[in-house]
Parts: C-alpha cells; sequence; structure tokens
C-alpha cells in the first residue's frame, strides 16, 4: 500500500449527503443520557455560584486565602483554562496554514473549545478580585478624572490579551462556521432554520463569496497565531514580572505555551474519544487522526519536558539561594506529592502515546488524556503555591491547600465548560461538514492520480513494478489545490 | 497622567533603580531600627493598631494567618540552641513596610493604587484598590495585609467605634492596606509648619511606633535632612539610599547597619541595626 493510502484519515467515498446526514444528525434529538450529563453540568456550575455569592458578601476571607497566599487555585485554574484554549488555535490556525489536511475533521470542536474554556477562565480573574465591582478600572477607558490603569502591570496586559484573543477566536469559530450554517439552513426547519438563515449571512456559496472566504479564513488565522502565542507569554508574566523566587524564570514564556498547547491537545483527546463514542463519529474521528493527535501531543509533551529540565537546571546552577530553596521545597516539601503527581503525568504518561497499540486503543487514550491534563493542572498549581509558601522572608512561610468554597468555585468551571460544549454540539456542527469534503475530494483525487501514475509507470516497465511494490514515483503532496 | 505630562515630564517618569530620581525631594523619609535595644515586646504592634484603625481579627482568623498587623514583630530562634531554655535566645525583629524607593509592588498594581509619592513613601490609594493582591504577593517582606473580611461591625463594636482615628479611614473588605509611616501625622505635622510658616525640623513627625517603643530602638526622619537622628545613624552605619552595593569589610565593630534583602535591590528606606550576641561581648 502506498504512503497515501496507509496514511489516509478518512473514507474518501464517504457520500457528501452522508456527511451532511451524519453530522445533522448528531445535532438532533439529545438522548437521555445527554440531558443527564446537562443536569450534572448545571449543578455543579451552581455549586460555584452559590459559593461565588458567598464569597461576594462575605470577602474574600471564605476562600482561605491568607497572607502570603494572595494567590490560590483561581489563579492556577486561570491558567489552565487560558492554557487549554491554545489547543483550538494550534488545529485550526496553526495546522491550517502548514496545509495539514487530518485537522479538518476534529479542529471544529477544538476551536469550540478556545472559545469555551476562554470563556472559563475570564472569570476567575475576576472572582479572585477583592472588589470585583470595580473590574472596569483595568480598562484604558476615557475617564473624567484623567486616570489610566497601571500599563506597567502585567495584569493589565493580561486584560487586553484575553479579551483581544477571546473575540478573535470566536469571530475566527463563527467565520469557520459560516458555510456549515448554510447547509443547516437548507436542511432544517422551525427557528433552527431562522437562527441558520441568520448566522449563514447570506452565503449561496458562489465563486466569489468562497474565494472571500478563504482569504477572510487565512488572514484571521495568521492573525491569532502570534495572538495565542503572546496571550500565553503575557500570562507568564504574571509570573515572570515578578520578582518571587519560583516565579522569576526567563524561560516562563516558551513553558507557558508548551504547557498550554500540551494541555490542549490532551483536551482534544478527550474530547476526541467522547464524541467519537457518544456521537458514533467513527467515520470522521477515525484512528488514523487519533494516532496523529497523539504524536503531535507526544512531541509537544517532549518540549514541555524539556523546558522543565531547563528550568530546574538554570535554578539549580543559579545558585540563587531563594530561587534554589523553593526548588528544593518543591520536591521534598509539603506539596512533593503534587510535584511527583506532575512529572509522572506530565513526563512519564506521554510515553504511552509512542506505541501504536495503545495509540489506537480508545479507554486508554482516554485514561491518557485525563492523566495528561491533571499533570498540567497540578503544574500550574505547583507554579503558584510553593512559591508563595516559602518565598523571601520566614517568618510568613505557610502552607494551604484552599477553602470548601475555593474548591467549588474551580469544580464549578468545569461544570461551565461542560455545558457551554454540551449546547454547543447540539446547536452547530461538531465536525466541519464542508472541510470533511473537501478532504475527500481532495483524498479522491490523490489517490487517483497515484493509480494514475503508478498505471501509467507499469505500462513503461512492464509488470515488474507491481511485483516490487515499490513507491509510485512522484506521489503529489498534500497541498491539493 | 495625561498624554502632555508623560512627553513634557519624560524623564520623571524614567526612573531606576540606580536613579531613583527622588534627590532633588524635599523629603525621604526613612527609619531605623535598632535589634540590640529592641525587647521584642510589641507595643509598637498596639501603638499602631490603635494609630491606623487595625481591626483586631480575633485567634482563629490570626491563626489562618489573615491578622492585619501593620507592624509585626517576628521572633527567630538559634536552630540546634542547646540551652535550658531556648525561649531566651529569641531574637525580635520588628518587621513593617520598607516603604523602598523601587518598591516592587508598585509596578504591578493593574490600576495604580499603589505608587511612590514625592515623599519617598508608598503610598496605598484605599479608593483606587480594587484588591487583585498582586502588590502583596511580589512583596518580598509580606508586609501587606489585605481586608479578607469586612472586620468594621465586629472589631468596634459600640462604643469602642468612640476610639477610632478620625484622621484616617476604616478600610472595608477586599482592599489592600499597609503600614503608611502613619501618614496622617505626617501631614498634620507639614500642615502645622506651614501655618507656622517654618520649615519642617527633625522631631516634628514622630510615627506611633517609634512614639510607643519604651526603648527608644525606633528612630524615625527625614534623609534628606543631613541633621536628623536618622540621618547621622545611618551614616554613621554606614547605609546609604541607592542601590545594594556589597560591603568589603565593616569599619569597626560599632558598625552594624543593614537594610533587609537590600540585595534584591529594592532599596528599603529602613535600617536595622545588628544584635550584639551578649556570649559575643
Amino acid at each position: 500500500m502506498s504512503q497515501v493510502i496507509q496514511d489516509k484519515v478518512i473514507d474518501e467515498n464517504l457520500e457528501w449527503s452522508r456527511i451532511n446526514a451524519d453530522v445533522i444528525a448528531s445535532m438532533q434529538a439529545p438522548r437521555k443520557a445527554y440531558w443527564i450529563t446537562v443536569a450534572v453540568c448545571i449543578s455543579m456550575f451552581l455549586c460555584a455560584v452559590a459559593a461565588e455569592i458567598y464569597q461576594y458578601k462575605m470577602g474574600m476571607g471564605t476562600a482561605g486565602l491568607n497572607n502570603p497566599h494572595m494567590w490560590d487555585m483561581y489563579i492556577a485554574t486561570f491558567v489552565f483554562w487560558i492554557g487549554m484554549s491554545h489547543a483550538g488555535t494550534l488545529l485550526s490556525a496553526i495546522l491550517h496554514i502548514i496545509h495539514a489536511q487530518w485537522r479538518k475533521p476534529i479542529y471544529r470542536f477544538a476551536e469550540a473549545m478556545t472559545t469555551f474554556s476562554l470563556m472559563t477562565a475570564g472569570f476567575f480573574p475576576m472572582i479572585h478580585l477583592g472588589r470585583v465591582w470595580n473590574l472596569y478600572w483595568v480598562l484604558p477607558y476615557v475617564s473624567d478624572r484623567g486616570i489610566w490603569p497601571n500599563f506597567r502591570s502585567p495584569l493589565v496586559w493580561d486584560a487586553f490579551a484575553i479579551s483581544t484573543y477571546l473575540s478573535s477566536s470566536a469571530l475566527f469559530l463563527f467565520i469557520g462556521m459560516i458555510p456549515d450554517m448554510a447547509i443547516l439552513r437548507d436542511h432544517t426547519t422551525g427557528w433552527r432554520k431562522k437562527l441558520y438563515g441568520i448566522l449563514c449571512m447570506g452565503w449561496r456559496g458562489d465563486d466569489r463569496q468562497w474565494r472571500n472566504f478563504r482569504r477572510t479564513y487565512m488572514l484571521l488565522a495568521c492573525f491569532l497565531i502570534p495572538l495565542a502565542i503572546s496571550v500565553h507569554s503575557i500570562v507568564s508574566s504574571d509570573f515572570a514580572m515578578s520578582i518571587m523566587p519560583g516565579w522569576h524564570v526567563t524561560t516562563f514564556p516558551p513553558y507557558f505555551v508548551a504547557g498550554a498547547l500540551y494541555s490542549g491537545c490532551a483536551a482534544i483527546m478527550t474530547l476526541f474519544v467522547c464524541l467519537r463514542y457518544f456521537f458514533r463519529m467513527e467515520e470522521y474521528m477515525t484512528l488514523n487522526i487519533m494516532e496523529k493527535t497523539c504524536k503531535l501531543t507526544f512531541a509537544i509533551a517532549m518540549v514541555w519536558t524539556y523546558l522543565n529540565l531547563i528550568e530546574f537546571s538554570s535554578t539549580w546552577y543559579g545558585h540563587n539561594v531563594y530561587d534554589k530553596e523553593v526548588l528544593i521545597a518543591k520536591a521534598t516539601g509539603p506539596y512533593a506529592f503534587v510535584f511527583w503527581t506532575m512529572i509522572f503525568c506530565g513526563c512519564v504518561v506521554p510515553f504511552t502515546l509512542c506505541f501504536q497499540k495503545l495509540r489506537r486503543h480508545m479507554p486508554t487514550m482516554f485514561v491518557v488524556s485525563i492523566l495528561l491534563n491533571l499533570g498540567m493542572y497540578v503544574e500550574r498549581w505547583m507554579i503558584v503555591a510553593p512559591t508563595l509558601t516559602q518565598a523571601h522572608n520566614p517568618h510568613q512561610w505557610d502552607v494551604l491547600w484552599g477553602s470548601v468554597v475555593q474548591w467549588a468555585i474551580v469544580f464549578g468551571s468545569f461544570g461551565w465548560f461542560g455545558l457551554l460544549f454540551l449546547v454547543f454540539v447540539k446547536l452547530f456542527p461538531c465536525v466541519s461538514m464542508y472541510e470533511v469534503k473537501e478532504l475527500c475530494f481532495h483524498l479522491k483525487h490523490e489517490i487517483h492520480e497515484e493509480e494514475m501514475a503508478k498505471k501509467h509507470a507499469a505500462s513503461k516497465a512492464g509488470t515488474t513494478v507491481e511485483e516490487s511494490g515499490g513507491k509510485a514515483p512522484g506521489t503529489p503532496g498534500l497541498e491539493g489545490a | 497622567m495625561s498624554l502632555e505630562n508623560i512627553l513634557e515630564n519624560f524623564s520623571d517618569f524614567r526612573k531606576t533603580a540606580e536613579d531613583g530620581g527622588h534627590h532633588d525631594y524635599d523629603h525621604r523619609f526613612a527609619m531605623s531600627i535598632d535589634l540590640d535595644i529592641c525587647t521584642g515586646c510589641n507595643t509598637c504592634s498596639t501603638a499602631c493598631y490603635a494609630e491606623n484603625n487595625l481591626p483586631v481579627v480575633g485567634k482563629e482568623k490570626f491563626e489562618k494567618g489573615q491578622a492585619m498587623h501593620w507592624m509585626r514583630v517576628e521572633r527567630y530562634w538559634q536552630e540546634d540552641d542547646e540551652r535550658d531554655f531556648p525561649e531566651d535566645g529569641a531574637q525580635f525583629l520588628p518587621m513593617l513596610c520598607q516603604q523602598c524607593g523601587a518598591a516592587t509592588c508598585e509596578p504591578v498594581c493593574p490600576v495604580a493604587a499603589t505608587y511612590h509619592t514625592p515623599d519617598g513613601l508608598n503610598a496605598q490609594v484605599y479608593n483606587r484598590c480594587i484588591g487583585s493582591r498582586y502588590c502583596s504577593n511580589n512583596c518580598p517582606f509580606r508586609v501587606r495585609y489585605f481586608n479578607f473580611w469586612s472586620y468594621y461591625e465586629d472589631s468596634w463594636p459600640e462604643p469602642l467605634n468612640m476610639q477610632l482615628n478620625p484622621d484616617l479611614s476604616v478600610r472595608d473588605k477586599g482592599v489592600m492596606e499597609k503600614c503608611t509611616f502613619c501618614i496622617q501625622r505626617i501631614r498634620t505635622a507639614k500642615d502645622t509648619a506651614q501655618r507656622e510658616e517654618r520649615a519642617l525640623v527633625d522631631g516634628d513627625i514622630v510615627t506611633a511606633c517609634a512614639q510607643a517603643c519604651p526603648t527608644g530602638a525606633i528612630v524615625f526622619g527625614d534623609t534628606q535632612d543631613p541633621s536628623s537622628r536618622v540621618s547621622k545613624l545611618w551614616e554613621k552605619h554606614d547605609i546609604h539610599r541607592g542601590p545594594f552595593t556589597q560591603k568589603k569589610e565593616k569599619a569597626n565593630d560599632e558598625v552594624r547597619g543593614y537594610r533587609i534583602f537590600d540585595e534584591l535591590n529594592v532599596d528599603p528606606s529602613i535600617m536595622y541595626m545588628e544584635r550584639v550576641r551578649d556570649t559575643e561581648v
């Protein structure tokens, strides 16, 4: 078998009408399990709402924070959700401009994940503010008193970066869905038809529209990539710009970006398995795509591991007494088991992705992806907490595990994310129909071209080529038309 | 901070640790604390509570680490101290906001609620604070205190509210606060001096802690005034404003001055004088 056929990520003979029918079917008639999941998510979210109301009324003391621990799980969770948002951009924008075709069936839900995790992350800086009702002071609005925010503060950069990233990734998600909205408009009735009719913005699918669409999509993709990199670099500067041991690390921006892509890819794997199983998307979310995602995740995991080593060794050989103490305390102190969980989940578990058997075994991949994300969550927490536990002044050393309120809000954020995602998959297609069709079309062409080339070669050299089974000369690239 | 202001006074906004730009200012308030005569009696802390309307949070919250003592007396013990009563070897370190010249808390505040006054103080604007707590996280001394709860009802039940100092506000939940070098007293002294048409002289301003200290370990003053007590002490103990410089050798045993975390280059305004252990004498 040739490389193209072996690597093909989808059955190229899928009929276009089948693709439409399958995706639309996934959006209709929720089963009982769906409603149960929704109920679970809502109740998780309500836990958080109750906790937040209590905290709002009583003050930040309810979160169990204290003098050395001014930040805790809120900030760690914030970084976690921001990180998760990077995978969508990676799949839809970076892989788009490098023409990796296999992204097509799975990028839509990854992009939705980006938007929703940003919407979740955005809550946390607000929740953790002492006086949240004055939140807007962070924005540079024109004030009669001529007061501006402090532009030197990384928290102000955060506000800019996150709002820009959220709005552009939501726009990107929407733009990418326009042709699908038109398909849905044509295939649905009632309120859905009205909704999609508005959302498809008069899409007829003519030549000019497609040309403009491609251009816009490419432009947005190019705009989004530096944005994604900068967002997490800026989040990392919340820590890196400070003077605290364990935070003041030069490698933090790339470290955070790598960690973000890592946790995002792991989350994609989790959702991949879920969607594949619950929505019967076996034909679209194929094992070959999973394989490629796994390989990508493995590469990122190794980059992350390497950056960890850089951080540890530069601290170790830097001989800054405070930094070194914090590093030692991480590995041996009260949070040691959390630290080793992080190392195990982040550096050891990804080696399961090396084995093809495991990569193609969905239950294993589900567990692995959850473990990877667990590792990435505790990584964020290991950045925030140990530094505050053991910073410069030994009089203020203290170990903190957070209060019920804090845990409830963190727990509830997962419910909120789940809820948004569940609503999304029933309202919008979680598989991009037009791009899957495009993928099938290109694949068909490639296979056809290859066969033609083979035949051509065979007619030239007699029957010997077929026996050797060699690669067909001039295998066309994946660029397509 | 309008654009014209920035353009016109650009050099004023370009401050570094090497040149804080405060040489031209009238005052730079500073303190010296002699650990040799500090007895760790906590009077300074108590005085601070009374002067600055600090809430008493109660045992439970104190144990949680949510106390509001702007002035705290840290206790340290010698490691492996083999005396019968290790308490004997306790060392005390009154710790308060160091009013750093290159303060790490200032650049990180998203709303500029903490800023540097021309007097060399770190001012905290309670009304502007939104409670992001970044300043406290970036303070190596950990001397910023956050109002984790609303204290005013519990801390000063009637008629205790009558004891509140009317010269400054009572802070509500969600606001960061810290030692101000008794800025209300500074203000009053400046106003008085202005009314009497004279310059501020050493001794006009006494902070609550310095006033209350029974052994006189705390000296407060203005380092811009070379005749002030604090200037002379700084001079005598070889401590100078500006970035950290590695001292080669102590001139003599009389020179005991140091600034805490000086090597972080934050230019603290408080000089501590080492304790002379009785065993060494």
